[in-house]
């Protein structure tokens, strides 16, 4: 058992339920208690969906289970293929059905329905959300494909002369983290050096867009957490190569048109540095030398938080203070980043160890989820969201995509709107007794809010530390987004040299000894 | 004023069954009993919710939960893994180390609802078992109860039904020759100190509330004891009440003005309060009611509403909507009609109603589109779809988390169903 206060992903049948609901004229039939129908209202209100979700549960109750929940199963895809008449049925369950193991699946296939069925195994105590939207994503191509891959001999013919090269775009998604824009932007960006859009998927494709999958020359691998898997196969299957730099953030962007460049042979020279692309002279401004080594602590899926590092150092010359990802399947990536900037990565789905990390790390900027967001608030500590899981606030009416130089100049604005501006901290530094502009107050373009009161972190230890009162006033000069940090580093130098009454001169020992 | 001084004025009891009660099974569209927890472990402050069950319950709580995230939540979900179900763990020393490992996180914990799942039920995990000896273990420092919010089991505001009656053993016995009125579901703080003045001003002044504001004020139970039900999904725990010997007082449900003082009279009459203390204490707050809905009155009269099931809250609301604000339902669908406690309300609903128990929601839908209410109250999974359709909803939820009880609050309610129809009279776009 696995003590959880809040999660990061749903349990796999989510994942399913996102794939379906991405498409049209596909329906999903689950093998589901009536509760699990909340999953609805994500598509529905955190993403103002206009359409119920494609999906049908069972919501078998209790006196069902005496009795036959194999005929509840079959009489409900039956209900559900008659009335929605979908070009392809996805049957799955939630968690308390694979326990009576109805097998939905196999129960589908022998009913005779005449479009592709697909069923889905998503094992709800050992996997999770990304993972099942994964392997629909992969299992519905391949049901769908597998015909074609017999018939053309698996071969994928170079493209003919006098055509532009075409690609798909796979991983776009319902409740994904700003696919709607990103599918606008890279579409553009790739017209723009002459390559054209074959079949965006899962998001508005239905199963008969699927099929034209092959004709494309490459995949674009939008979401390697959703598309990944799929993309392999596509590259074993029908020889389609695809793109492995996800492509958030400047640096990105352009590697993301090498890459295209090389794959499909077009001339990408031209795209590399367009005028519309703000962020690098924005970063060089003289007005961003406020943002220098701001200490930004990165926590999302794997894709969104190696992209998040990336900018973070490289383009806005922030320091790296800590980096991680609940996605476990993708660790090696997040491990790897985490090298190059020197922290230790924090692989993990427990909200509660991130709290804590964050805590530890005294970060002035974190870049994280929804989850991240609160915990943030609760330190009063600046925040951007930069992937799922999300809320209503996330999935903004304005054009806000994270990829492609637009998705550069979003991210640049987004990172750096929560942060104080660059003469108003020097003014809380200098001034720090002023009755109305002090730290308790937030910074003055984000209206009326209290930071929380902060706690002496060493209270209750029981290493017989105090400090002394004048080095306690001394410490709330410190402005507070290092206040955290100088007091448990003075600690524990103090505790090191067996020091028992913190003084101020401790404090400034400790400051020399740490640097900033 | 006629109905403080006319108390025969409502129709005399006819009994159940004589409204035609469309029966339906297909999907149900609603929240299972965990939801509950979402405002119970507000009400409670000194108890944790911590449910055995999967991660799709731990996803149903913080997606029912919303934003509302503003402390530490005093519930969590211990999440059953492979290795529980393989049998490789024995699931009761994993429960006891969770337990531990939350007790110790929050040692302000007095009481510990160990809430099932269907995993939990599935597996026959078996949680007075683990209650009992987790008591045992914790004497004098916590107490260990438990019950099912599993949607195989309960649906939405029936896990509050359940969570009381789990209460109801803990509850210190009545002193003989005592008598009190408790007062039980969970309502608004306000609403609860507004109904304890009138109370106070009608003489009946051993009132007490279940659920608590915290469960080491539990209020006793006895053949003395009366209750009222303060809200309409608590069947099983007003029969665990009578068992423990305490009557209940049949009345309407304390929502709109005449449903709340129907309500008080019903208290009054078994205290034997004087007709005219009844009507004196009564005549400002009812006007005020009365003053209040008018404004509403002429917004809502003549609409026509149709309630999708959800939250139980249903058939009192219509009553309300109908008898004092002149709208016209057109279905009233609930999950489930328990006639003993619904009788009074019934007995008030116009004749010419479509009542629903249980759901299909699909057939529902074709309803609601072939109906085309003015306003259609449902869940929030399907709220946006039908607005997108170019109908007018309510969500079902927010009438369980916002204070619409009593006669102040009267206006509250209509104001709910008033602001989506403005809405849509405002917008120009
Ligand atoms: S319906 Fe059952 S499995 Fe689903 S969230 Fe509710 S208790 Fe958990
Ligand atoms: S328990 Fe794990 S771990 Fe479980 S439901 Fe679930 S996905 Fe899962």
């Amino acid at each position: 058992m696995q003590l959880t206060l809040w999660t990061y992903e749903g349990p796999p049948h989510i994942g399913a339920m996102r794939i379906a609901t991405s498409m049209d004229d596909v329906h999903l039939v689950l093998h589901a208690p009536q509760g699990d129908t909340y999953a609805d209202l994500l598509f529905t209100m955190i993403e103002r969906r206009k359409k119920r979700p494609p999906v049908t549960y069972t919501t078998f109750q209790s006196r069902d289970l005496g009795g036959d929940t194999a005929q509840l199963v079959k009489d409900t895809i039956q209900e559900a293929y008659d009335r929605f008449q979908p070009k392809t049925l996805l049957v799955g369950e939630s968690c308390t059905a694979e326990l009576i193991q109805d097998q939905p699946g196999s129960l589908a296939k022998g009913m005779g329905i005449t479009v592709p069925v697909v069923p889905l195994e998503l094992p709800a105590y050992s996997r999770k959300e990304n993972w099942g939207a994964s392997e629909t994503l992969y299992h519905l191509t391949r049901k769908l494909l597998s015909p074609m891959a017999t018939a053309t001999g698996s071969a994928q013919s170079p493209t003919p002369e006098g055509r532009r090269p075409r690609a798909n775009l796979l991983g776009p998604s319902a409740l994904g983290f700003r696919c709607r824009d990103d599918v606008i932007e890279i579409t553009r960006l790739l017209q723009s050096v002459g390559v054209d859009i074959n079949v965006v998927a899962p998001e508005g494709a239905t199963p008969d867009d699927f099929v034209r999958i092959p004709d494309a020359d490459f995949n674009v691998c939008l979401y390697p957490e959703v598309a990944a898997t799929t993309c392999k196969w596509l590259e074993r299957t029908f020889k389609q190569p695809f793109t492995k730099t996800v492509p958030i953030g400047v640096g990105a962007t352009r590697d993301f048109l090498q890459e295209i460049s090389s794959i499909a042979g077009v001339d990408v020279a031209h795209a590399l540095a367009p005028s519309e692309s703000q962020l690098p002279w924005y970063s060089r401004s003289i007005d961003s030398t406020y943002l220098t080594g701001k200490r930004v602590f990165i926590f999302g899926d794997a894709t969104h938080a190696v992209a998040a590092a990336r900018i973070a150092q490289d383009e806005l010359g922030f320091t790296i203070a800590g980096l991680g990802t609940y996605s476990r399947e993708f660790a090696r990536d997040i491990r790897a980043a985490a090298e190059r900037y020197g922290v230790t990565p924090l692989i993990t789905d427990e909200y509660l160890e991130v709290e804590a990390a964050i805590a530890e790390v005294q970060p002035e900027l974190v870049l994280g989820t929804q989850m991240e967001r609160h915990i943030a608030k609760r330190l009063g500590i600046a925040c951007a969201v930069i992937s799922t899981p999300i809320h209503v606030e996330d999935c903004p009416a304005r054009y806000a995509p994270q990829m492609g130089y637009e998705g550069a100049n979003v991210i640049f604005d987004t990172w750096v709107h929560p942060l104080m501006m660059g003469l108003e901290e020097h003014l809380l530094a200098m001034f720090r007794d002023d009755f109305e502009f002090n730290d308790t107050a937030v910074a003055s373009h984000l209206g009326p809010a209290e930071r929380p009161a902060e706690t002496p972190a060493a209270a209750d230890a029981d290493a017989p530390l105090r400090w002394a009162e004048d080095a306690e006033r001394e410490l709330s000069k410190i402005p507070f987004f290092v206040r955290g940090k100088a007091r448990r580093n003075t600690e524990s130098f103090a505790a090191e040299r067996g020091i028992h009454t913190v003084t101020i001169d401790t404090l400034y020992d400790a400051k020399a000894h740490f640097g900033r | 004023m006629n109905a403080l001084t006319q108390p025969s004025e409502l129709p005399a009891a006819r009994g159940c069954g004589d409204l035609p009660v469309l029966r339906e099974r297909g999907q149900r569209e609603v929240f299972c009993g965990l939801t509950g927890i979402v405002w119970l472990h507000r009400r409670m402050q000194d108890a944790f919710f911590l449910v055995v069950g999967s991660r799709t319950c731990a996803h149903l709580l913080q997606s029912a939960a919303g934003v509302m995230i503003f402390a530490e939540p005093r519930f969590a979900t211990a999440i059953l893994q492979e290795r529980d179900l393989a049998g490789m763990a024995d699931c009761n020393e994993e429960l006891d180390r969770v337990v531990t490992q939350l007790l110790d996180r929050r040692p302000d914990i007095k009481t510990l609802f160990l809430v099932g799942s269907c995993p939990s039920e599935v597996i026959k995990l078996d949680l007075a078992k683990s209650a009992e000896r987790l008591s045992r273990q914790y004497r004098g420092r916590v107490r260990v109860l438990n019950y099912s919010g599993s949607g195989i089991e309960t649906t939405f505001t029936e896990g509050e039904d359940t969570c009381l009656k789990s209460l109801v053993p803990e509850m210190p016995a009545l002193p003989a020759g005592q008598r009190s009125l408790l007062i039980v579901g969970t309502i608004a703080d306000v609403i609860e100190d507004q109904f304890s003045r009138l109370f106070g001003a009608l003489g009946i002044d051993q009132v007490q509330f279940l659920p608590p504001r915290r469960t080491d004020e539990l209020p006793p139970v006895g053949d003395g004891t009366h209750f009222l039900l303060a809200q309409p999904f608590l069947n099983e725990t007003a029969r665990a009440l009578m068992a423990r010997g305490a009557h209940h007082l049949a009345a309407p449900y304390p929502l709109g003005a005449e449903g709340t003082l129907e309500w008080f009279r019903s208290a009054a009459n078994a205290w034997e309060v004087p007709e005219n203390t009844f009507a004196e204490t009564l005549r400002a707050p009812m006007a005020r009611a009365e003053q209040a809905l008018e404004r509403y009155r002429a917004q809502l009269a003549g609409k026509r509403i149709s309630f999708l099931p959800d939250s139980q809250l249903e058939i009192p609301i219509a009553r309300f909507l109908h008898r004092e604000c002149g709208m016209e339902l057109v279905e009233v669908g609930v999950p489930y009609l328990d006639q003993q406690f619904m009788g009074p309300e019934l007995d008030l609903l116009p004749r010419t109603v479509r009542l629903s128990e249980g759901q299909h929601v699909d057939k529902q839908l074709d309803r609601v589109r072939e109906d085309r209410p003015d306003l259609t109250v449902c869940g929030l999974g399907l709220a946006n779809p039908l607005e997108a359709e170019g109908l007018r909803s309510k969500w079902a939820i927010e009438l369980v988390f916002s204070p619409i009880h009593g006669f102040d609050q009267a206006a509250d309610l209509a104001e709910l169903f008033c602001r989506p129809l403005i809405r849509q009279e405002k917008l120009a776009v």
